[in-house]
């Protein structure tokens, strides 16, 4: 067995001639905004995230850093794709930087206010023209933690799919993966001839910093632009438009309101008053 | 539209084993259905499952549609979404729900994806607009805004909802129902990824994060995994799971399963300590629900204390053995 990822000896390759093994993976990412920094005031029925530091979205770091550790160990090419804004372009250059070979960046203002199904259709038909072994997204986006968008495309393209990926294998014979998935009380291992698409999660790898060769090579690496004309899709089907979930509202959760803070109290006495606390309320 | 009927719970089963939230969801799905004057069907899909027919009929369903197979006794994308995949079109329900566990998060954009649905993850509140739309209620952007959203075309309305949200109703042995089989067309060559092991990596003994009625959670500020033994002790005390912030899991001193917060568990106990944990969002999007917060952190400015019901602004090592004698003491004189 040929161990890819973390685990493995680099230069561990057994078997098949080089070239042989050859993988073609493509990435689906996302650029989401962080966070941290998202603030509501009132009740809306869009958030505005304008001003917020954008972010590579952080489960796709591993699904990168799982292509570009197989593309390695094996050659291959590492399609970086995403469909967003002109300034996702930000995500698709630290992908690159990273070790992305070229990208692809479905951009067209009808994508805008797309729900999980109406990413997935325009994600589906790109790569429906297009060759590969492997689809690695992440297993969630860090925005509206959803993570629907790549078993929707595994549907769409009549494709396995293992979602929550810690741990990837090619088979010696080049043909399969075996993967770790996490499972509420640990994990199975799961096999599947590819090509497949997997979601990678935390644990998969230890996604690379870009250094600087890599930031400057990323500025020249072939970078496509598609709009919905040239996929085919008509202004129905994509953003907004072909979106079945649609958003009604969005509120501030209701806050909790802090309530006792002993400060410069003797732990003893703190501990005595917390406990009466615990026991009014039925808590212990 | 006004074709599809029915409020449709997936109840899931890990290796022929009820899962808490099918319970939860069959409560919701009653109630959502007598608002609506629909019925509430269960769907079981599996091998050695009809046994749970008759205790989802007491839990509030009218009917329980089961497919049971060989093919089906571990859960696989491939065959569960065919199965349910086919169901509903041939009984067209007009709301599905699943639980948001790792299967059914896995399972539902897939069977979405299928029949062309729109679907909401991960939801936490569910209700019915004045168009008699379920209205999915859920939190983003870890915790920080509550979002609402309709499927308003396609049917079934299809969302995954977070366990232990709703409570369970107390299962009412006089009600009835219908138990239908259904035989599904189903050969191993649908299926295409194969299981070769399934490895558990709870620790013997540990009390899971998401079931305890108390979790004590230890952050950075216990500084070494021996002084876990302090968190340990009041565990022990209250029958509680210890749990961790990511630190403490990512340096290995408390296994995965015990990550609280939005990588990790979402959970709902009735008692939450935090003990030396600042309170990062990501931590505190997955205690939200929890119905007590105490917080033990000795910066008097740490964003916990905005979200606890009784802080003490201390150092843990003198506070928390204080608090574990207060409660022997307490409770040698019950
Ligand atoms: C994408 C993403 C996902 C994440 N998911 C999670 C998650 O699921 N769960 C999670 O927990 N974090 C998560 N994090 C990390 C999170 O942002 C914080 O870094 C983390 O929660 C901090 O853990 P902590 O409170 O234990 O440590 P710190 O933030 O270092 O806080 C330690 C606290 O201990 C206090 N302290 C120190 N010594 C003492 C003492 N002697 N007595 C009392 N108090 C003391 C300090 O005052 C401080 O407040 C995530 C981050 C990212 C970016
Ligand atoms: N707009 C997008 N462009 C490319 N990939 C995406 C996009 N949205 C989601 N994905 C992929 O799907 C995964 C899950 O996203 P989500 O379903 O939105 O949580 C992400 O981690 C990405 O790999």
């Amino acid at each position: 067995m040929l161990i890819m990822g973390l685990m493995s000896p680099a230069g561990q390759r057994t078997g098949s001639p080089r070239g042989a093994s050859f993988m073609k993976i493509i990435v689906p990412i996302k650029q989401v905004p962080d966070a941290v920094e998202v603030r509501i005031k009132e009740a809306a029925d869009t958030l505005n995230t304008d001003g917020v530091p954008q972010m590579l979205n952080p489960f796709d770091l591993f699904a990168v850093e799982a292509a570009i550790q197989l593309k390695e160990e094996k050659g291959g090419e590492v399609v970086i794709m995403t469909m967003g804004p002109p300034q996702a372009n930000a995500a698709i250059l630290k992908a690159l930087a990273m070790g992305g070979d070229r990208a692809i960046h479905l951009l067209d203002p009808a994508f805008e206010g797309a729900d999980s199904w109406s990413t997935a259709i325009v994600l589906a038909e790109q790569i429906r023209k297009m060759e590969y072994d492997l689809i690695i997204c992440g297993r969630q986006s860090m925005d509206w933690d959803l993570g629907q968008v790549g078993a929707e495309l595994a549907e769409l393209l009549d494709l396995p799919q293992i979602t929550g990926v810690r741990h990837l294998e090619i088979t010696e014979d080049g043909k399969h993966v075996i993967t770790h998935r996490v499972t509420e009380d640990g994990y199975e291992v799961v096999k599947a001839r590819m090509p497949v698409l997997l979601t990678a999660t935390k644990g998969l790898n230890e996604p690379r910093l870009p250094n600087i060769m890599g930031i400057m090579k990323a500025k020249k690496k072939p970078l496509e632009t598609i709009d919905a004309a040239t996929l085919g899709l008509d202004a129905t089907q994509i953003g907004r438009n072909g979106a079945l979930s649609k958003t009604v509202r969005v509120f501030p959760p209701e806050k909790r309101k802090g309530g006792i803070k002993l400060e410069d109290v003797e732990p003893k006495e703190a501990a005595k008053q917390l406990v009466e606390f615990l026991a009014k309320k039925g808590a212990i | 539209m006004s074709e599809h009927k029915g409020v449709w719970v997936y109840c899931e089963t890990d290796e022929s084993r009820l899962k808490r939230v099918a319970l939860e969801l069959v409560t919701t799905a009653r109630d959502l259905a007598d608002k609506l004057g629909e019925e509430v069907v269960a769907v079981l899909i599996g091998n050695d499952i009809e046994r749970h027919a008759e205790g989802l009929i007491w839990q509030g369903a009218d009917k329980v549609l089961v497919v049971n197979d060989e093919i089906l006794a571990k859960y696989t994308t491939d065959a569960y979404s065919k199965a349910l995949a086919n169901l509903i079109e041939a009984h067209k329900p007009s709301i599905l729900l699943l639980g948001a566990t790792t299967n059914g998060r896995d399972l539902a954009p897939r069977v979405a994806a299928k029949l062309k649905l729109g679907l909401t993850a991960d939801c936490t509140g569910l209700e019915l607009n004045d168009k008699k739309q379920l209205l999915q209620i859920r939190p983003a952007f870890s915790g920080k805004v509550m979002v609402e959203l309709v499927s308003p075309e396609s049917r079934p309305q299809m969302t995954t909802v977070r366990p232990n949200v709703f409570k369970p109703a107390e299962p009412d042995d006089s009600r009835t129902g219908d138990i239908e089989h259904v035989k599904m067309q189903m050969s191993p060559d649908d299926i295409r990824t194969e299981i070769l092991e399934k490895v558990k990596e709870v620790v013997e003994g540990m009390i899971s994060v998401d079931e305890a009625e108390v979790v004590v959670c230890s952050g950075r500020g216990i500084k070494e995994p021996e002084n876990l033994k302090l968190p340990e002790e009041l565990a022990k005390l209250l029958d509680a799971a210890v749990g961790g912030s990511r630190p403490i899991v990512d340096l290995g001193w408390l296994p995965p399963t015990q990550q609280v917060g939005q990588s990790g568990r979402t959970i709902l106990p009735n008692l939450y300590f935090a003990l030396g944990i600042s309170g990062a969002v990501q931590h505190t999007a997955g205690i939200r629900g929890a119905s007590l917060i105490v917080a033990v952190n000795k910066d008097p400015d740490a964003p916990i204390f905005e979200l606890s019901d009784f802080g003490i602004v201390g150092d843990l090592f003198e506070v928390l053995p204080e608090i574990i004698a207060e409660i022997k003491r307490v409770q040698s004189e019950r």
